[in-house]
């Protein structure tokens, strides 16, 4: 009785203590934050002193991140888009090797989820496949174009339609066209996949093609991946997705003649085209310094190799 | 000797008190939890129903949440979710049932030793494979069933297989472990005083089990049948692969979408009142699912009064 009386009490004691410690290293945990950020807020405060003009430390901080790619530390945390997922993993992976001290975390909730997290003040970066709404530039989000993507039209390998107008894509995802043998096809039916509303592509394909509401989706798929497999696997399958999610085990449709490649989006002639956004709260040159120096970096040279080999266009 | 670690009774009283403190704690994480999920999700889904209506939301068949001029009703999403999982459970019980009837009553002890694992296996596998495997495997076969039944049909939009019958042909796969289990427990627990009567009557074995064993395990069968239920209901990962996801009218090759998906499928990139539907759409399945509990912890407690 005395023994199992003496475990218990045991017992307790070990819990309660695994708390206090639980509890005692968090605190300190947050309080060795909180004095970090202290130190560089006043390190900032009195390089700003020191400088007096806004334009001097923005040249200081420019400075001081190329001079010194080892010393910059600290985390940029950014969220969005899953379309940009590809080019936010690249950019971190080859960020954080270039910036050994600074570490990227990108999450892929969706663009609005991003802005959301943005405007929340939970990530320093929000990822936006599409342009930034006027309700989100006006909470102070700014609208930083990092990149331009294409929208494939894609098909399934054996449809033998593989050039569309824009009148003929109108007219399939309106469900007007429902037979591939009425565009000069194979006696197939169409199966309109699309995306899930919401969604930055499902948004921009169907503003472009002044399609807002009007498409007849027999499939809603909340991925793009999601859309390139059942288009893959579907005789008959019609979608859309990001250009560089595009495969060969699908057919990436021309539109109006056009092949949806690089060259033909930047010279216009492509009709189905995206920017890709990295907001911030503020201008970037009011952000930290490691956000200041990813920004710096995708306008780099090194930075625009990058957004060209995840099969997107830069900017410029 | 005297070995007691504590000095005197006060200090022996502190550490009762301390012991019993944190027991009460814990017993209340998952009170709290509960409770504040059932805050959390009033607070946040009751605003969209007074802001677009409950009327709007509730039997409004059209879904355009992101459009101009937005539509938000869930009534096809609502009857989808009701009808598939009464299909599904439709299906699957009868199957399920037996399977139990085989493993508690007929089964020779080495097939038995085959089968309860195996049954056992379907339990623990992962609901995103039982989506994979009904897209590579289901859909086109579904397809292909969409195809000779609809050919000619100049209205029919094609699914490509992702339709209703799917998603109620995966479900009810799913609920048979949950079935099966629970009901051979029941069967497990009929007294075998009631089986020697039955026998000693002149009943067949077959006449026992249906005329006997099955109704005095009665209650353990619709409490399995509620929890399979509530595994349908609830379930969202599965059926988002397999069922097509656009809103229409719960009939077997449409492409439909449940309550749960809909929730999955959008809650991505849905801003401002779409989100807070979106959390309205989550309180209607929390109440489907509250209500499955209630009628559970009833079938319940009718077996203990028993």
């Amino acid at each position: 009785m005395k023994k199992n009386k003496l475990m218990t009490v045991l017992m307790a004691a070990t819990v309660a203590a695994g708390l206090l410690t639980g509890c005692g290293s968090n605190a300190a945990d947050t309080t060795a934050d909180a004095a970090a950020t202290d130190a560089s807020a006043d390190a900032a405060t009195d390089e700003a002193t020191d400088a007096a003009t806004d334009a001097a430390t923005d040249e200081a901080a420019d400075a001081a991140t190329t001079d010194t790619n080892a010393d910059l530390s600290g985390s940029i945390a950014m969220a969005g888009s899953t379309s940009m997922e590809k080019l936010a993993n690249a950019v971190a992976e080859a960020f954080m090797e270039k910036y050994p001290g600074v570490s990227v975390t990108a999450e892929f909730t969706g663009s609005s989820a991003g802005i959301e997290s943005l405007e929340g003040g939970s990530v320093d970066i929000g990822n936006s496949s599409r342009s930034l709404k006027d309700e989100e530039k006006a909470a102070g989000c700014v609208e930083n174009i990092v990149a331009i993507d294409g929208i494939a039209v894609v098909l399934d390998p054996a449809n033998t339609v593989t050039d569309l107008t824009q009148d003929q894509l109108v007219q399939i995802y309106k469900g007007e066209v429902t037979n591939w043998k009425d565009l000069g096809g194979s006696d197939e039916p169409i199966v309109v996949v699309g995306r899930e509303a919401g969604s930055g592509t499902r948004g921009a394909f169907e503003e472009l093609l002044g399609l807002e509401d009007a498409c007849q989706y027999a499939n809603e798929l909340d991925s793009t991946g999601a859309v390139i497999a059942k288009v893959a696997s579907t005789p008959g399958a019609i979608g859309y997705a990001s250009l560089d999610a595009v495969d060969d085990t699908i057919i990436a449709a021309k539109l109006n003649g056009v092949e949806p490649t690089e060259e033909n989006i930047k010279a216009g002639s492509y009709i189905l085209s995206r920017p890709f956004v990295m907001a911030t709260m503020g201008e970037v040159s009011a952000q930290s310094e490691p956000v200041q120096a990813l920004f710096d970096y995708l306008k780099s040279d090194e930075g625009k190799q990058l957004i060209q080999s995840v099969g997107l266009i830069t900017v410029d | 000797m005297h070995t007691s670690i504590f000095a005197n009774h006060k200090n022996k009283s502190i550490v009762e008190i301390i012991a019993h403190i944190i027991f009460v704690v814990c017993a209340l994480v998952a009170v709290m939890a509960v409770f504040a999920i059932t805050a959390y999700m009033i607070i946040n889904g009751s605003p969209a129903l007074f802001k677009v209506g409950i009327k709007e939301i509730l039997f409004n068949t059209k879904w355009a949440p992101a459009a101009a001029e937005p539509h938000f009703g869930i009534l096809y999403v609502i009857l989808t979710s009701i009808i598939g999982t009464f299909a599904a459970i439709l299906l699957g019980v009868p199957v399920a049932l037996l399977t139990a009837v085989f493993l508690a009553e007929v089964a020779p002890k080495k097939l038995a030793d085959i089968v309860r694992p195996a049954v056992t296996l379907l339990a623990g596998i992962p609901s995103v494979i039982y989506g994979l495997l009904g897209i590579l495997i289901l859909n086109p076969l579904m397809y292909k069933l969409e195809k000779a039944v609809f050919a000619g049909s100049s209205t029919h939009q094609y699914t490509g297989g992702s339709n209703m019958l799917s998603a109620i042909l995966v479900l009810a796969i799913m609920i048979l472990p949950t079935v099966i289990n629970i009901s051979e427990s029941a069967l497990h627990a009929v007294p075998d005083h009631l089986r020697s009567a039955s026998l000693a009557l002149g009943a067949s074995k077959i006449e026992t089990i249906f005329k006997v064993v099955i109704p005095a395990a009665k209650s353990g069968i619709i409490s399995a049948i509620v929890l399979g239920v509530g595994r349908a209901i609830g379930e969202a990962m599965a059926i988002t692969l397999v069922s097509g996801s656009s809103v229409n009218a719960p009939l077997p090759f449409n492409s439909v979408r449940f309550l749960t998906t809909a929730i999955v499928s959008e809650m991505g990139y849905a801003s401002g009142l779409h989100r807070q539907v979106l959390f309205t759409i989550g309180l209607v399945l929390f109440v489907f699912i509250m209500i499955i509990n209630l009628v559970l912890t009833g079938i319940l407690k009718e077996k203990e009064e028993d």
